[in-house]
């Protein structure tokens, strides 16, 4: 982490940050304490700690931030949100990361890198049918990303069926078009908020 | 009571069993749930890690349909999922906080000629519409068939009380399942775990760090002797019940705690039939804890020596 800081990278890649988060994620507010880190529940399998990664993000180190596991393995429980006594919104900037890691294409450095491949799979069912479809995601996603866990998964997903818990065929929302439509205009008007 | 209703993706199917009691028990409580017409997936913890506007755009659409149809609902939207509560929740909060997101989420809405004006739309858990407007007396004088001698852990997890766009309980510390399940009569035990995590999609991702999430919460609930964990989200119920049994595969452990929706146990207690509340569906057979129901007797064997060391703790890093 021995860098030297670029005064005008510094800014550039906080603010990228803070601008395509949704409102304000008072990440200038961080004190450094750790209360984020000590509150999560995967924070041993984590390369850096949100707390690490806010100081990184300060000091501009983004192709470090950008390969951090971090983000992949939070699980969005909120706990270091609800701690943080400055009120930073922690999980939505793992959310930005997250984004930020595939736009740069750094994610697959992460060590976790067929995470953003569930998350693909999953919303390409929801963009052509407007609902999930999880017989669908859990054959593709583990043919394509995991093979060893989709033997391991199989009685699971056997067991879902008989127990009518799995559909067969996904569902098709009749507003299919109108929501086609609308998620083509909202890639269209970019990733900032 | 008039609300509309959106069950979500996994309410269709993997957590029928929540939707069907649900639907089984809201009459009785006076409860009418209007489904939205057409409502499509909250895009659950997936789509924010991908692209945000489209995400937005995704829940907000759901929104719009809700505002259209406020006749139906009174300009409530009820979610018994904790993940679409937040996605839902979440939505309107920004939209209303940040006007430059709600207008990019409405120029977007526009392509399929909708339109969400942020706080039309009140969202709000199942639960907090049972406990808070249905209330905890009117529901205590409809009880025909307590759950006397059913020992539950009422496990919340993360979503229904974090971050709390519409807090309606405690972030750490929630009482109001504590306390409607006490009025059906059963008996609470206490649940340290009860807002950590289940782990969420991490089974998907990273296996031994999710099956250590659902492990922790599964012997916390068997310290203190409970019969079954109930839940008030379908992530969570999958997590805990059709992965039990990896769990004890991974870790050498014997864990058989039913996992059940509330809404199923305040079934059970109006005496409306298992079959219509989806018993039968869950992976960790329902039966023997609900065979208690009645007996009333306390819980018996080697287990009970964990409750005397002392003041009740979290033990979560034994075993490791």
């Amino acid at each position: 982490m021995a860098e030297t800081i670029n005064p005008a990278q510094t800014a550039s890649f906080m603010d990228e940050v803070v601008a395509a988060t949704p409102g304000d994620p008072h990440l200038d507010r961080c004190l450094q304490c750790g209360t984020c880190g000590g509150s999560c529940p995967s924070g041993p399998d984590m390369d850096h700690t949100p707390r690490q990664l806010f100081a990184m993000i300060a000091a501009g180190m983004k192709e470090e931030v950008l390969r951090s596991n971090a983000p992949w393995y939070c699980v969005s429980c909120y706990y270091c949100v609800a701690r943080c006594p400055q009120e930073v919104h922690i999980t939505d900037l793992m959310y930005t990361l997250k984004q930020l890691a595939i736009k740069e294409g750094l994610y697959r450095e992460s060590g976790i890198s067929n995470a953003p491949g569930f998350s693909q799979t999953f919303i390409d069912f929801v963009e052509n049918y407007g609902r999930s479809f999880e017989l669908g995601l859990a054959a593709k996603y583990a043919l394509r990303y995991q093979p060893l866990n989709a033997v391991r998964m199989a009685p699971m997903g056997l067991g879902l069926l008989r127990r009518g818990r799995m559909a067969i065929i996904p569902k098709r929302i009749k507003g299919i078009d109108q929501l086609k439509a609308i998620l083509a205009r909202a890639k269209a008007l970019g990733g900032t908020a | 009571m008039r609300y509309g209703y959106y069950p979500g993706c996994s309410l269709e199917r993997n957590a029928i069993a929540y939707h069907q009691s649900a639907v089984a028990v809201a009459p009785q409580l006076g409860i009418e749930l209007n489904e939205i017409d057409d409502w499509n997936c909250c895009g659950a913890t997936e789509y924010s890690s991908i692209d945000l506007i489209p995400a937005y755009a995704l829940i907000a659409r759901n929104l719009a349909l809700a505002e259209q149809q406020q006749d139906e609902n009174g300009g409530q939207l009820v979610a018994p999922c904790s993940a679409c509560f937040l996605n839902l929740s979440k939505a309107d909060h920004y939209m209303a906080e940040a006007p430059d997101l709600a207008e990019k989420v409405n120029d977007a809405l526009s392509a399929g000629g909708l339109h969400y004006d942020p706080g039309s739309i009140q969202v709000r858990h199942l639960l907090d519409v049972i406990v808070n407007d249905v209330g905890y007396d009117a529901i205590k004088a409809k009880v025909s068939k307590p759950l006397s001698g059913l020992r539950v852990a009422p496990y919340y997890g993360c979503l229904i009380v974090r971050p709390g766009y519409q807090a309606f309980d405690d972030p750490e510390y929630p009482t109001s399942l504590d306390k409607l399940m006490r009025v059906l009569g059963a008996e609470v035990v206490d649940y340290p775990l009860k807002t950590h995590c289940c782990g969420g999609h991490m089974t998907q991702i990273s296996r031994p760090t999710a099956l250590e999430l659902i492990r922790r919460l599964l012997k916390n609930a068997a310290d203190y002797e409970a019969d079954a964990i109930v839940t008030v989200c379908p992530m969570c119920q999958l997590n805990l019940d059709a992965f039990q049994a990896d769990v004890n595969r991974f870790f050498g452990t014997d864990f058989h705690i039913p996992v059940l929706y509330f809404t199923q146990l305040i079934g059970v207690a109006l005496n409306i039939s298992p079959v219509e509340l989806g018993f039968g569906k869950e992976f960790v057979d329902a039966r023997p804890a609900l065979d208690k129901i009645g007996t009333g007797s306390p819980p018996t064997g080697r287990r009970r020596r964990s409750r005397e060391k002392g003041l009740p703790m979290p033990t979560m890093s034994e075993e490791g």
